[in-house]
């Protein structure tokens, strides 16, 4: 092909390699950053796992880890939606109210109403995917900013949830077993692990899958890049956003269900901090939250990582409040890495 | 209005069909009128510009054709027959492909991503048909080609995001876009408006490439020397109305902008 190229010359090398001349070794970390967002998380769940091990004998011992990745699992499931919506740059304040939402009504329909466990759980599934196909439409037809869309409908679902409950508890001991199937947990080389903790892994299997080898999950890197090149590619924006919404409805709704077998029980209260800790997860775990940037096994290690410092801080005596502080600060870190990584673009 | 003589003899045989063909298209916007029984022809292996002050039309008669305005009046024939393009997906479908001077690409995705972007291959079989996978290893195969094919050797890398890219590249990425998979005529809309002189000329470049590989261009652009540069022949708008089609060695740029400004008339 060398021949094809004729009268202006292209310098022999092209301008590429002019670009990696330029490289130093902390621009070449940058790139590589940039290129695998999950680097840095994953370094940093690796040290501070090690770090936490060495502080506190108690920390590595297999019923703290089995604890750990319990703890995470519903933050891990709702990260994954969270996810999904960060990617097309949008953000979502309601996944949390969406969860609760969810699960009262899968927990009252079935025991209330007597419908059978199966079919309570498609119900949940229809709310969720009612919930996010009402943020989608709110977010496509209205063009209304998601931060907006979903702080509106965050209390909107948290209203809903109080009225359709009555604000009561519904007990695991209620419910038919498959409810709380999910906080079964089997022991696999002495590490105790739920059924809702696999049931996260498969679902992030499967979404990396989809995110990764499908056109779908291309065409949601490429809104949340760049909507208007997006849209002149031919592909149909607004189509693309509401089905990541209504994928994180769904998702949201095995959440719930998750939930129910964590807690032993659906409570209008729960979840309180569970939004704002999913936006954690997916923002240390290296997503960047001006879209089209991240992968969501990124995210179950921004989970891990926050469920970690919590866990560890805690062995070590620590105050609550300390771990509030260590999860704030990993926040801004994460922030200001990602602001620095997508620096290459300039 | 005008029935505007644009078959001038060029390099162009008039005997030949345009491969695209506008005839008489009338577009308002109110009381504005944007075209007023504008003609022009297309014909294969040239590359047409063209050329007007603003307000002359050049963007409404291109929107037209590539499908992003419906005309009120008139016809657009597509290797000779007759076309309505609703969206600028029809125009797409029918392998009218534009590109935009705002360097549309999406930048985190690599090269190949984006010369696919939007209509996605994927694998043969149960992988494909159930599974919905991408063939990324046969799209970056095939993107390899196209860009040979196209002599952009500045690209080899497909897998490299495309934010790594310089302007130039980028809009080559864009054009190689536009230019691959069999489409009939590549319409680019300033493509150089947003670069360098040096990005320029490489794009322009490219311009002429498509056109010795058989790709027909209409370039619009307000660079003069340009225009000059890579167009066979040049379509003059003015006031919403065909001033005529020249060519660069029927006249001089002086001439050109004196046409355009409605100094001298052909």
């Amino acid at each position: 092909m060398s021949q094809l190229s004729s009268a202006p010359p292209a310098p022999k090398g092209d301008l590429a390699s002019e670009f990696l001349d330029r490289s130093t070794p902390l621009s070449r970390i940058r790139n590589a950053l940039h290129r695998y967002p999950a680097i840095s998380p994953a370094v940093v769940l690796v040290v501070s796992v090690i770090v936490f091990g060495l502080l506190n004998d108690r920390f590595l011992l297999p019923s703290n880890l089995s604890l750990i990745t319990q703890q995470v699992a519903v933050v891990g499931t709702l990260a994954v939606a969270q996810t999904l919506i960060i990617l097309t740059a949008g953000i979502d304040l309601s996944v949390g109210a969406v969860m609760v939402l969810a699960s009262m009504v899968i927990a009252n329909t079935a025991t209330e109403n007597g419908v059978p466990a199966p079919l309570a759980l498609v119900i949940g599934l229809i709310v969720g995917l009612l919930a996010g196909g009402f943020n989608g439409l709110l977010v496509t037809r209205l063009k209304l900013p998601p931060f907006i869309v979903t702080l509106g409908t965050l209390n909107i679902f948290l209203a809903l949830t109080l009225l359709y409950s009555g604000g009561a508890t519904v007990r695991g001991g209620e419910m038919p077993d498959l409810l709380p199937w999910t906080g079964t947990a089997f022991t696999v080389a002495g590490v105790n692990i739920s059924v809702g903790v696999v049931m996260v892994l498969v679902l992030y299997l499967v979404v990396s899958f989809i995110l990764a080898r499908t056109a779908w999950g291309r065409h949601v890197y490429a809104v949340g890049d760049d909507k208007e090149a997006a849209r002149l590619a031919g592909i149909q924006v607004n189509r693309v956003l509401l089905s990541v919404y209504l994928a994180a409805g769904a998702i949201i709704a095995v959440g719930a269900w998750i939930q129910i077998g964590r807690s032993n029980a659906a409570s209008p209260n729960a979840g309180a901090d569970i939004n704002l800790d999913s936006i954690t997860a997916v923002v240390i775990g290296g997503t960047s939250l001006f879209g089209g940037r991240g992968i969501v096994w990124g995210s179950l290690l921004g989970a891990l990582i926050v469920g970690v410092f919590r866990n560890g801080l805690a062995l070590a005596g620590l105050d609550v409040l300390y771990q509030t502080l260590a999860v704030g600060i990993l926040v801004i870190i994460a922030v200001t890495v990602d602001q620095w990584i997508r620096k290459v673009r300039a | 209005m005008t029935v505007t003589d644009s078959a001038t003899p060029t390099a162009a045989t008039p005997q030949r069909t345009p491969i695209l063909e506008a005839r008489e298209l009338v577009k308002t916007y109110g009381r504005v009128v944007g075209l007023d029984g504008v003609s022009l022809q297309l014909y294969p292996g040239e590359v047409l510009a063209i050329i007007g002050d603003n307000g002359a039309g050049k963007s409404t008669l291109v929107k037209c054709l590539t499908g992003a305005e419906i005309p009120d009046e008139g016809q657009i024939l597509l290797e000779g027959q007759p076309v309505s393009f609703r969206r600028p997906q029809d125009a797409r479908i029918a392998g009218i492909e534009t590109v935009y001077q705002n360097l549309a690409v999406s930048p985190a995705l690599d090269v190949a991503s984006n010369l696919y972007l939007g209509r996605e291959e994927r694998k043969k079989g149960f992988a494909g048909s159930v599974l919905r996978m991408l063939d990324t290893a046969g799209m970056r195969e095939r993107a390899r080609q196209e860009l040979t094919r196209l002599g952009i050797s500045t690209l080899q890398d497909v897998t490299v995001p495309v934010e790594n890219l310089s302007g130039g590249q980028r809009q080559a990425v864009a054009v190689a876009r536009a230019a691959a998979f069999g489409s009939k005529v590549v319409v680019l809309d300033e493509p150089t408006a947003a670069l360098g002189v040096r990005e320029s000329n490489q794009v322009l470049e490219l311009v002429k490439r498509l056109r010795d590989g058989g790709i027909p261009v209409i370039l619009i652009s307000h660079n003069m020397p340009q225009v000059f540069q890579v167009a066979d022949r040049i379509h003059i708008q003015r006031l919403g109305k065909s001033a005529g089609v020249i060519t660069p060695t029927s006249h001089d740029m002086t001439e050109a902008v004196a046409i355009m400004t409605g100094a001298a008339t052909l």
